[in-house]
């Protein structure tokens, strides 16, 4: 697959989402807007375009530099427990500083997902059968783990459907003044793309890696700071989103191959694409009602991991 | 100490808190207060020992002790049925308040998942234990989806009911449902008496297993079987208790350290007793029922699985 369909299908999607929704905004209209189309476009249409590609670009990377960094294709943000423990630390974060602004429960969330991050890669070391299905079926344990403790939590501070609601994906709420804080991924992302050889050769392994001269520790450092940092702003604004982080990079691995800086511009413009198009779908499937982005990626997701799965066993 | 003593002084300690249990504050409405204490004892007894042992016989199979067969997505299936329910007929349906149709259609479904889950993929040569695992946990993933969304849609008052399914509980578990688990435990039980001799050469692995002569495929497959319909019977008569199984498992295993299976179901079973007793006293008494029981138990059990694979050196 070339770039450029990507490019092209990206671009449609993206005008598509533009103008879908109750208050009707045609492509036509766009000379002569009424006042009210205008705020509507810039109020909630626009905010929420920029606010998927930003979280699909973000989650796919995330799962991309995780997966190299553990040599495993099935370790993502959802497969890790890295979300759980972002999750973790939201609630944390609403329980102690209540009043706090975005930014301290950002704070928050993103050390929870870093120190889950280490743990998880702690056990890794640790896991004598190596097997690629074997990780995330510890990863997804350790994060049911940090789910439940959470509950505890919630359970007694009565949040629990609080909870629920905002941490779903969706993309509905994302309307000026609550997005932009989507914004601090992008020199994130831009940082990854820097490093992206580094992180090839710091997932061959730490005595590989220190012959080559690099400074693995601290490469190592540097991604899952990455990752626990894109992963607790998405979760925070946006919500878990599952699977996003692991089926996309697989699927560019698919026709790319495992070249991370080939694959890097891949794997963000699909991720952005796959999003939108679950978006659009979730719109347009029980208008003028919406289906959140956590459910479809959910649903579409689990199947998607599911047939990769199989398609993998079928090879052995 | 010899593990036969270790066994006696467990059994002591489980009849002691059982007594315990059912007779301080007591009161002076005996003929009130007695019968329904010694059914909330004898619940838990059961449950615990379903638990233990499923949990125990689960993790030979899969010769690994971090995990817990709850994760192959009967949890979130029978909360996914409860949500159903409650979401589509309301709390006041019959579905919902008629404890035995409840418990049957929940039991049914979960057993009819499990074996379609079995079906699909022991059907080929070959297969991999850990496969079906990670299916079944996605399989988790993707009814959490759909359970989230459901709950989320759901009015505050009817999640208030499905809030109490989310948890178990064994304060209102129905005499006649306790009938009706007891006649299929002790049927399963039956059933499976002849496979456990098999469990400790099971734990030396699967090629050691068939080299001493076990038709591994067979005895797996029928004590998978067995497991499932276990696993769905406790969820469905209390509730998920996720991490009961691995909190007492790995208790028991590292209490009697011995790998004869003889000490470590009856070990196994008297511990999830004294956790589920001890529990329900501290929830009664320290907590005057602020939380439940399976929080608790989740939250010690997750807590204490993270200490485990951090602490040990030994690898898994």
């Amino acid at each position: 697959m070339k770039l450029i369909y990507l490019v092209i299908s990206f671009i449609v999607l993206a005008i598509t989402s533009l103008f879908i929704g109750v208050q009707n905004i045609s492509p036509l209209d766009l000379f002569q807007l009424t006042e009210e189309q205008i705020h509507v476009l810039l109020v909630s249409r626009v905010p929420r375009l920029l606010s998927i590609i930003l979280a699909g670009v973000g989650m796919s990377i995330c799962g991309l530099i995780m997966q190299q960094l553990t040599r495993n294709k099935f370790v993502s943000p959802t497969t890790a427990g890295t979300e759980d423990s972002a999750r973790f630390g939201i609630l944390v974060s609403m329980m102690l500083f209540s009043g706090a602004g975005q930014f301290v429960r950002v704070l928050v969330a993103f050390f929870f997902a870093l120190l889950g991050s280490f743990i998880f890669m702690k056990l890794l070391d640790k896991v004598k059968y190596k097997d690629a299905i074997f990780i995330p079926l510890v990863g997804m344990m350790f994060g049911s783990i940090v789910g439940s403790i959470t509950t505890f939590f919630a359970y007694k501070e009565d949040l629990i459907q609080n909870m629920s609601s905002w941490l779903q994906g969706n993309f509905s709420m994302m309307i000026q003044g609550r997005y932009e804080l989507l914004y601090i991924s992008i020199p994130l992302i831009v940082i990854a793309y820097l490093f992206a050889n580094k992180f090839t050769i710091a997932g061959m392994g730490e005595e590989f890696a220190v012959n080559l001269g690099l400074n693995h520790k601290q490469i190592m450092n540097i991604g899952l700071m990455i990752v626990a940092l894109i992963t607790a702003i998405v979760v925070l604004t946006v919500g878990m989103i599952p699977f996003l982080g692991l089926i996309i990079p697989n699927i560019v691995t698919m026709y790319r191959g495992d070249h991370l800086q080939k694959s890097l511009s891949h794997t963000a413009l699909l991720g952005a694409v796959f999003v939108l198009a679950c978006d659009i779908l979730g719109r347009v499937v029980i208008y003028p009602y919406e289906v959140p982005i956590g459910l479809t990626v959910g649903v579409i997701g689990s199947g998607i991991f599911l047939y990769m799965i199989m398609r993998r066993k079928a090879y052995e | 100490m010899s593990n036969k003593s270790k066994l006696i002084g467990l059994a002591v300690v489980a009849i002691l808190l059982a007594v315990a249990f059912i007779f301080i504050d007591l009161g002076n409405n005996w003929d009130y207060a007695l019968p329904r204490r010694l059914k909330k004892v004898y619940a838990i007894i059961l449950t615990g020992g379903v638990i233990a042992f499923s949990t125990l016989v689960f993790q030979t199979i899969t010769n690994n002790r971090i995990l817990t067969p709850s994760i192959i997505g009967l949890d979130s299936l029978y909360l996914l049925i409860q949500t159903f329910l409650i979401f589509v007929f309301g709390s006041m349906n019959s579905l919902v308040t008629n404890e035995n149709v409840n418990f049957l259609i929940s039991v049914g479904l979960m057993v009819m998942f499990a074996g379609l889950l079995y079906k699909m993929l022991f059907r080929g040569d070959g297969q991999n234990i850990y496969f079906l695992l990670l299916v079944g946990i996605i399989f988790g993933t993707f009814f959490g989806s759909i359970t989230e969304f459901m709950q989320v849609l759901i009015d505050p008052n009817e999640f208030m009911v499905v809030q109490d399914r989310m948890f178990a509980s064994f304060n209102n578990v129905k005499t006649d449902l306790l009938l009706i688990a007891t006649i299929a435990v002790i049927l399963v039980a039956l059933y499976s008496v002849k496979l456990i001799k098999y469990l400790d050469v099971l734990s030396l692995g699967k090629d050691q297993a068939v080299n001493l002569g076990v038709d591994y495929d067979y005895v797996v497959k029928r004590l998978l079987v067995v497991i499932a319909i276990l696993v769905s019977i406790s969820t469905a008569l209390v509730g998920p208790i996720t991490f009961l199984g691995l909190l007492v498992a790995n208790v028991a295993h590292q209490f009697l350290n011995t790998y004869r299976h003889s000490y470590l179901i009856i070990g196994s079973v008297f511990i999830s007793i004294i956790a589920l007793v001890g529990g329900q006293l501290i929830v009664e008494r320290v907590f005057t029922f602020d939380t439940t029981l399976s929080v608790i138990v989740n939250f010690v059990g997750g807590v204490y699985f993270i200490y485990l694979l951090l602490k040990e050196s030994k690898s898994w």
